[in-house]
């Protein structure tokens, strides 16, 4: 495989608050990132070429590219819409990098827009997949419950040990939260709380499971050859890796529900082109898919952050932690900032580009002179996962 | 030899307590408890799982006909029997029908099929029946009704019971009925209904089979007479003459309820399971008229097979907890909904994933032995396309591998969906809600079985699928 390292640059970014966005459309949420992705980027509307969007819900046929085009007016330009589960707005960035590495466009957007709180109810449905009995019953937090008792299982956890573990990420992804303005939860919780807190899907409980949002983030993307004209502090892509697992790894024999391919493919690809031999060492910062605890929790393991088996001792120590090792979450994650499906892909890379720039919202949130930060979501479990490695330095 | 060749029961595990009915109308209990269908059963998964237990280990593709009697099938027009023959992974070279509208069609069917075998038509008859007939809330028929199935495989080879004679009467009257637009069963006055129907007619058809086979009450080793309530049945087999501490079948009435068209057969099953060689079984049933029936047991009884007895799930109980909760999982009353459905049911895609979701097959690759459920056409393990045999998988055991226990995903008056990962035979994995348990008592380990059950309405139809449920307590034979 080839590589794109150092090829293309974001050149600015937008991100809406995230959160029970009554007020705003779907159309006013695009509007809102894309405007202030113009406004950082210092472009405007007729400077893009091509655009792609990630948008996870849409009608049954779908709406394709065309409510970006008519909310933000950008016709007459290949606007491509992705659906890849909760990859949607990372697999947007990254087929918009390729297409400028290509030397096909010169400036492109990557958009991703999410609007979940126009549905009547609070969760995101019943049923998912493709078989309407096989599935009929399946939710989000039904599908990553199962990865907790094997976990817990294996690696010899009581039942109460393992709901502290996981209880632990929540514990510290709320107190990131709170300090982030766009955030749509701010509330802080004790391990009291989590533990204690209405059961979702046992075990996780009510603070073990992220938002459901409204939120958009945007991209502005640009050849590395031409950051100069747009801004002194852009921040390159350095790698990436996108894996397709299973929709039903369920029937599949043998998956132990602790390994996961796709996370383990898709961050050793991207690690690869970004020349990282270290992830735990090298990333100075990480925005990963904590759409449960338990999630973060495996993705700790599988991205090579913590020896298998052993993110019991770094949970522990605090090394994910604001001030650790290797912080991780730091804007609240999906569990604090909110999980609008097809822009959080965008949001997490929003969070590591300021990091990458020294120019997070609030000075305590900041991470002291980042060089290397990793986003990522995680659709499934364990269906797909996609990863982006950024950084502020051309190499 | 003509008879009875297998026999099964079903039973739904949950029982609801009379007195949680009386205590909600501030009435009496008639006591005991009856059961109830659970919220994922109806006439066609329980005519299922009678008809699993009925057949057990036979190979399937020896049966030459399936019928079907209720007065609760879920369709008013759409054979109930194609859909039983097709989930127990019956040939297509079938004979079917259904048998509706009285609550004899289940020995009138019983009596059809011994007709047709005896005419040398086909070799072997499937008879299923179930029934979840609704009475009124507050109403003495709602606490004696129960819900239930059975089934009873009719040939002309080896049978545990030779078929003897029958009698039948046919009556027109309207004490019971249903009309279209009915939920609730419609009656008239009590004494009516009891004396002149039921026992009279009852009493008819009994004397009227000794009579017409030269037989006395005392050759009869049991007579089996199904009844609406325990104290007409006693009075009835006392007044013909009959030792009601002997020779009196069980009618199921204090644990089980009235099971409508269901209850003749269920009654013939509990019979059997205790009956001896040479014991001669006289079966009558009323609706509209009267059937009877004399069954002989042979020494075929003996032979242990697999077989979940009446004992075992009479046994295997979950109490109900109200009264309210049997009101909304029979629709009689609308409780808040759940989170809506998100996959929306198609009769094409069901049509064309029947081999899965109803004769529930796995495909077993043919290169590497990898089985996978539902069929996949090329091998999740070496990729081998289109080369795989496909195995049934419905009557596999196993383990929970993982689970979750879902409190989004379930409907608001039953909300804890058990989100199940087995591990079946040969490493088989099997995806599953979990049924007919307590939701704190599943664990890793947990041994598994499968059953049929009804998944949900959508696109104007009834959409099946499998469960599983912790294996019962008390087993097979």
């Amino acid at each position: 495989m080839g590589s794109i390292k150092d090829k293309v640059a974001i050149v600015g970014m937008g991100c809406t608050k995230f959160g029970e966005r009554w007020d705003a459309s779907l159309e006013d949420l695009a509007i809102e990132a894309a405007y202030e992705a113009y406004e950082d980027a210092g472009v405007g509307p007729g400077d893009i070429q091509a655009c792609w969007v990630g948008q996870a819900s849409a009608p049954l046929i779908g709406v394709g590219g065309s409510t970006i085009a008519d909310a933000l007016k950008l016709h007459g330009i290949p606007i491509i819409r992705n659906e890849n589960w909760c990859t949607t707005a990372h697999i947007a960035l990254i087929e918009a990098c390729i297409a400028v590495a290509s030397g096909l466009y010169d400036t492109v957007m990557a958009i991703g827009v999410e609007k979940l709180k126009d549905t009547g109810y609070p969760g995101l449905g019943t049923g998912r997949g493709m078989s309407p009995v096989l599935e009929a019953r399946r939710t989000a937090p039904g599908s990553f419950g199962l990865i907790a008792k094997r976990y817990f299982e294996t690696y010899g956890l009581t039942n109460k040990e393992g709901k502290e573990l996981i209880g632990k990420i929540a514990v510290k992804n709320h107190d990131n939260g709170s300090l982030c303005p766009k955030a749509h939860f701010h509330n802080k919780v004790t391990l009291e709380q989590v533990v204690n807190a209405p059961i979702i899907a046992w075990p996780l409980g009510l603070f073990d499971c992220c938002g459901n949002s409204d939120g958009s983030a945007c991209a502005i993307i640009t050849r590395a050859d031409r950051v100069g004209s747009f801004r002194p502090d852009p921040v390159y892509l350095k790698g990436f890796g996108i894996s397709m697992d299973s929709l039903l790894p369920h029937l599949r024999p043998g998956f132990d529900w602790i390994n996961f391919n796709a996370l383990v493919d898709s961050s050793r690809k991207a690690y690869e082109m970004a020349g990282i031999k270290n992830p735990r060492e090298e990333l100075d910062v990480a925005e990963v898919h904590d759409c449960f605890t338990i999630t973060e929790l495996a993705i700790y393991e599988n991205f090579g952050f913590s020896p298998k088996g052993k993110a019991r001792e770094d949970i522990d120590s605090g090394f994910f932690a604001r001030g650790g090792g290797l912080p991780v979450n730091i804007d609240g994650g999906l569990k604090c900032f909110g999980h609008p499906v097809g822009a959080s892909g965008l949001r997490m890379t929003y969070e590591i580009y300021k990091q990458l720039q020294g120019k997070a919202d609030l000075p305590e949130r900041q991470v002291k002179n980042p060089r290397l930060g990793l986003s990522h979501t995680f659709g499934g479990p364990p269906q797909i996962s996609a990863v982006a490695i950024l950084g502020n330095e051309r190499g | 030899m003509l008879g009875i060749v297998s026999y099964g029961g079903y039973i739904p595990a949950l029982r609801l307590e009379r007195k949680l009915i009386a205590d909600a109308w501030g009435g009496n209990s008639i006591g005991g408890e009856r059961s109830v269908a659970n919220n994922d059963e109806d006439s066609i998964t329980m005519a299922v799982e009678a008809a699993v237990n009925c057949l057990n280990d036979r190979k399937r593709e020896e049966i030459e006909g399936l019928f079907f009697a209720s007065t609760t099938a879920p369709y008013q027009e759409k054979m109930s029997a194609t859909l039983i023959a097709t989930v127990l992974d019956l040939g297509r070279e079938l004979t079917t029908a259904d048998f509706a509208n009285s609550l004899r069609a289940g020995t009138a069917m019983l009596k059809t099929a011994i007709g047709l075998v005896k005419s040398g038509s086909v070799r072997n008859m499937l008879v299923t029946t179930a029934d979840c007939r609704l009475g009124y809330p507050k109403s003495d028929q709602e606490q004696a009704f129960g819900d239930g199935a059975a089934a009873i495989l009719v040939g002309d080879k080896d049978p545990v019971a030779t078929f003897e004679g029958s009698y039948s009467i046919s009556n027109e009257m309207a004490d019971v009925w249903r009309n279209p637009e009915d939920k609730f069963v419609k009656t008239w006055e009590g004494r009516f209904v009891l004396d002149e129907g039921y026992t009279a007619h009852m009493k008819e058809v009994v004397s009227g089979i000794l009579k017409k086979y030269d037989l006395r009450p005392e050759d009869i080793s049991k007579i089996i007479l199904p009844a609406p309530n325990s104290r007409t049945h006693r009075s009835l087999a006392a007044s013909l003459g009959f030792d009601v501490k002997t020779q009196v079948q069980d009618p199921l009435i204090s644990n089980v309820g009235y099971c409508g068209t269901a209850q003749p057969l269920m009654m013939l099953a509990a019979a059997l399971e205790a009956a001896k060689p040479g014991d001669v079984l006289l079966l009558a049933a009323y609706g509209d008229g009267a059937d009877a029936m004399i069954f002989k047991v042979t020494d075929q009884i003996g032979k242990s097979i697999n077989r979940c007895k009446m004992n075992t799930l009479l046994e295997n109980k979950l109490m109900f907890p109200s009264y309210v909760r049997f009101l909304s999982y029979r629709g009689i009353l609308e409780a808040q909904p759940s989170e809506p459905f998100r996959l929306f049911p198609s009769a094409t895609v069901s049509w064309r994933e029947r081999r899965s979701s109803l004769r529930c097959h796995a495909s077993r690759c043919k290169k590497c032995g990898c089985m996978t459920f539902p069929v996949q056409r090329i091998c999740y393990h070496c990729r081998s396309k289109d080369d795989y045999e496909e195995v049934r998988v419905s009557g596999m055991t196993g383990k929970v591998f993982t689970f979750t226990r879902d409190n989004l995903a379930g409907r608001s008056d039953d909300p804890i969906i058990i989100q199940t990962v087995a591990e079946l035979e040969s490493g088989l994995r099997f995806y599953a809600m979990m049924t007919d348990c307590d939701p704190d008592s599943v664990e890793l380990g947990t041994p598994v079985e499968l059953t049929f059950r009804r998944i949900y309405e959508g696109a104007g139809f009834h959409n099946y699928f499998w469960k599983l449920r912790p294996v019962r307590k008390g087993g097979t034979n």
